[in-house]
């Protein structure tokens, strides 16, 4: 158990909070920065995978795991800003600016997309994203001569000031140092007073508006930030695939950048980091576990049953999900032999009705 | 004509949120696979068994409110009482289970079915106005439906009950009513109308496993109507699937697809509340 004795009211809000953070994440980062030495080829494009979907991650936990709004149109942020750069590299214009055009452009976006959002609530909100989604979608596949309707668009690779990023390695670390920066860039916004009032409306939106925290100003942000994100995400992700067509954006993309939150644990943002990487592992470990299976017995729909089950799993049994797994073992350690069974249950509640008076 | 007949499936799809929504105040996003499965139930009683139709119906709707009620037994009971959010996501992931489970079982997979209907290819000319026996069928059925549940939630104990857990569950656990057996027999309910959906929709857009999806558009039906009003989930997949005859005839083709979402975001922004929905007052 590690006391930490306060001294200063500066060590609330450093970044780390004490030595072992440091080490540990110092680790990490020579880790990863000596990823394409250790790792082999496959396993660099996974990095890429997990790192683009953290980016993403970042975004939506930014709106679902700390606003409280839940978006199921993700994916349609995930699009623009994909698109935007496919046509800007066309258009000929620098990476830089292309992608910081991607970013605020799907930050308009999601600001547009937020308004309503002052007005619903909970459910309604989801199903209007999803609609919004859905229009996005169709719009992409429709509108041929911007965006090449159902045929897609190709992208060159990434060059930045005449130096071209081809090989995986240049690549993942412009990945790196970008996931790094959003990363950054949100644990410095919940240290501020926007991520507290953030947090606070998703806690309780009376309250929050009770103690000065003007909702639809807030919200808005909220949304705006999560899809600059979701935004360069999207940028990335149309470098990394190298062509885009409307399919890839499809709801379940929407749906699956959701469960990213939801399986690696809502409210913390080591859980967007682990749960894009689960996601991206997971049809891995299906495959090798179809290996295993007898030849006639492959299912073709067992990465559905498998997905929708693990979901499921999860919530049921651990809603705060990976990183939620992760703090009870910590705890377990930590207060070795004290740990209770009941710490991080779940406090019993009434469901009452919205609707009504 | 066309539009009314679809109208009604998604009124029925929509009619299944809607129960669910006002027993529970949660969505259940898979209502659609609901659907699906309830076909596939009904195709195996009526192609591989070779009964006929009406026997059909009955078996589809008695083994899917089966299947419904297991699955709020078994998945939703340990969230009972969580934010709509958690049970809206379980919802998700069942819906990936079932879509998945479907195309696993032989005889079933991933191939297109039909199902044979009393009422085939026949056409009724009425002063001279052609009216397939099919479409007429399915508004008929509809209707029959509908009155049936309003009489249950109007008249009947358990009906009432349904309704006073869905208003608040604490007082419902304090006047006596099971609020989890009650949870489950809606359920049951809601999984056998989708059943009976998906029975309907059968003959229009065939069987597979991806049928689900026309659930997607139930949403703007529900609401248009007002998420928690009978009539309103009728009245908005009505009001839908005329909407969406008329952007299929009347407007450029892709249109078709959006139509019914542009209608629910113009909803949204204009009257969140759905025409027969309550105004919503969320108190402290």
């Amino acid at each position: 158990m590690r006391f930490i004795f306060k001294t200063d009211y500066e060590q609330d809000i450093r970044l780390f909070r004490h030595g072992g953070q440091r080490f540990w994440y110092g680790v990490l980062a020579v880790l990863l920065l000596l990823a394409p030495w250790w790792a082999g080829e496959y396993v660099m494009s996974q990095l890429h995978f997990i790192l683009i979907y953290s980016i993403v991650g970042f975004g939506l936990m930014m709106l679902t795991g700390f606003t409280g709004q839940v978006s199921l149109g993700h994916a349609a942020f995930l699009a623009v800003g994909a698109y935007t750069e496919a046509l800007l590299q066309a258009a000929g214009v620098p990476f830089v600016i292309s992608i910081s055009c991607a970013a605020l452009f799907t930050a308009v976006l999601g600001l547009i997309v937020g308004l309503p959002a002052l007005r619903l609530k909970g459910i309604y909100l989801t199903i209007a994203t999803l609609a919004f989604n859905v229009i996005v979608e169709e719009i992409i596949a429709r509108w041929h001569s911007l965006t090449g309707g159902n045929e897609g668009k190709h992208l060159k690779p990434v060059q930045i000031l005449g130096w071209k990023l081809e090989s995986d390695a240049e690549f993942y670390y412009l990945c790196l140092v970008l996931t790094v920066i959003c990363c950054l860039a949100c644990v410095n916004l919940l240290r501020s007073p926007t991520g507290r009032a953030f947090v606070a409306i998703r806690d309780s939106e009376v309250s929050a508006s009770c103690m000065g925290v003007h909702l639809a100003k807030y919200k808005t942000i909220a949304f705006a930030f999560s899809a600059a994100l979701t935004g360069i995400g999207g940028a990335l992700y149309a470098h990394k695939l190298a062509f885009i067509s409307p399919e890839q954006f499809t709801l379940f993309q929407s749906i699956e950048l959701i469960t990213i939150v939801i399986l690696g644990g809502i409210g913390f943002l080591h859980g967007a980091v682990l749960g894009a990487a689960f996601i991206i592992v997971l049809p891995q470990l299906i495959s090798i576990a179809k290996g295993w299976l007898p030849e006639g017995l492959v299912p073709a729909g067992m990465q559905a049953v498998v997905f929708g089950v693990i979901l499921v799993l999860v919530i049921i049994f651990e809603p705060l999900g990976l990183y939620g797994r992760w703090l009870k073992i910590r705890a377990w350690f930590e207060l070795f032999p004290f740990y209770r069974k009941g710490m991080f249950r779940r406090q019993k509640s009434y469901m009452k009705s919205e609707r009504l008076r | 004509m066309a539009g009314v007949s679809l109208g009604c499936v998604y009124a029925l799809v929509a009619l299944g949120f809607v129960l669910i929504y006002k027993a529970t105040e949660t969505v259940n996003f898979a209502q659609g696979d609901l659907m699906m499965l309830g076909a596939f139930f009904a195709l195996t009683a009526s192609v591989m068994m070779g009964w006929p139709y009406w026997a059909t119906i009955l078996f589809a709707i008695t083994v899917m409110a089966v299947v419904g009620m297991l699955i709020e037994r078994i998945v939703l009971r340990p969230v009972l009482g969580q934010p709509a959010f958690t049970v809206v996501m379980i919802t998700i992931g069942v819906g990936y289970v079932m879509r998945g489970v479907v195309t696993m079982i032989p005889g079933w997979g991933t191939d297109t079915h039909q199902i044979a209907t009393p009422f085939a290819e026949a056409i009724w000319n009425v002063g001279g106005v052609v009216l397939p026996v099919q479409q007429l069928g399915v508004i008929a059925m509809t209707a029959a439906l509908c009155a049936v549940l309003y009489l249950f939630f109007r008249f009947s104990r358990l009906g009432v009950a349904m309704q006073a857990t869905s208003q608040n569950q604490l007082a419902a656990y304090y006047m006596g009513i099971p609020v989890r057996r009650v949870n489950m027999m809606i359920w049951g309910l809601s999984a056998g109308v989708a059943a009976f959906a998906g029975i309907l929709l059968a003959p229009a857009t065939f069987i597979h496993s991806n049928m689900g999806f026309i659930g997607l558009k139930a949403f703007p039906a529900a609401v248009l109507g007002g998420f928690g009003s009978v009539p309103g989930a009728i009245v908005g997949g009505l009001i839908i699937g005329v909407v969406e005859a008329l952007a299929g005839y009347y407007l450029p083709e892709g249109f078709k697809d959006v139509a019914a979402y542009v209608v629910l975001l113009v909803v949204l922004m204009v009257r969140p509340s759905g025409i027969f929905g309550e105004t919503a007052r969320k108190k402290v």
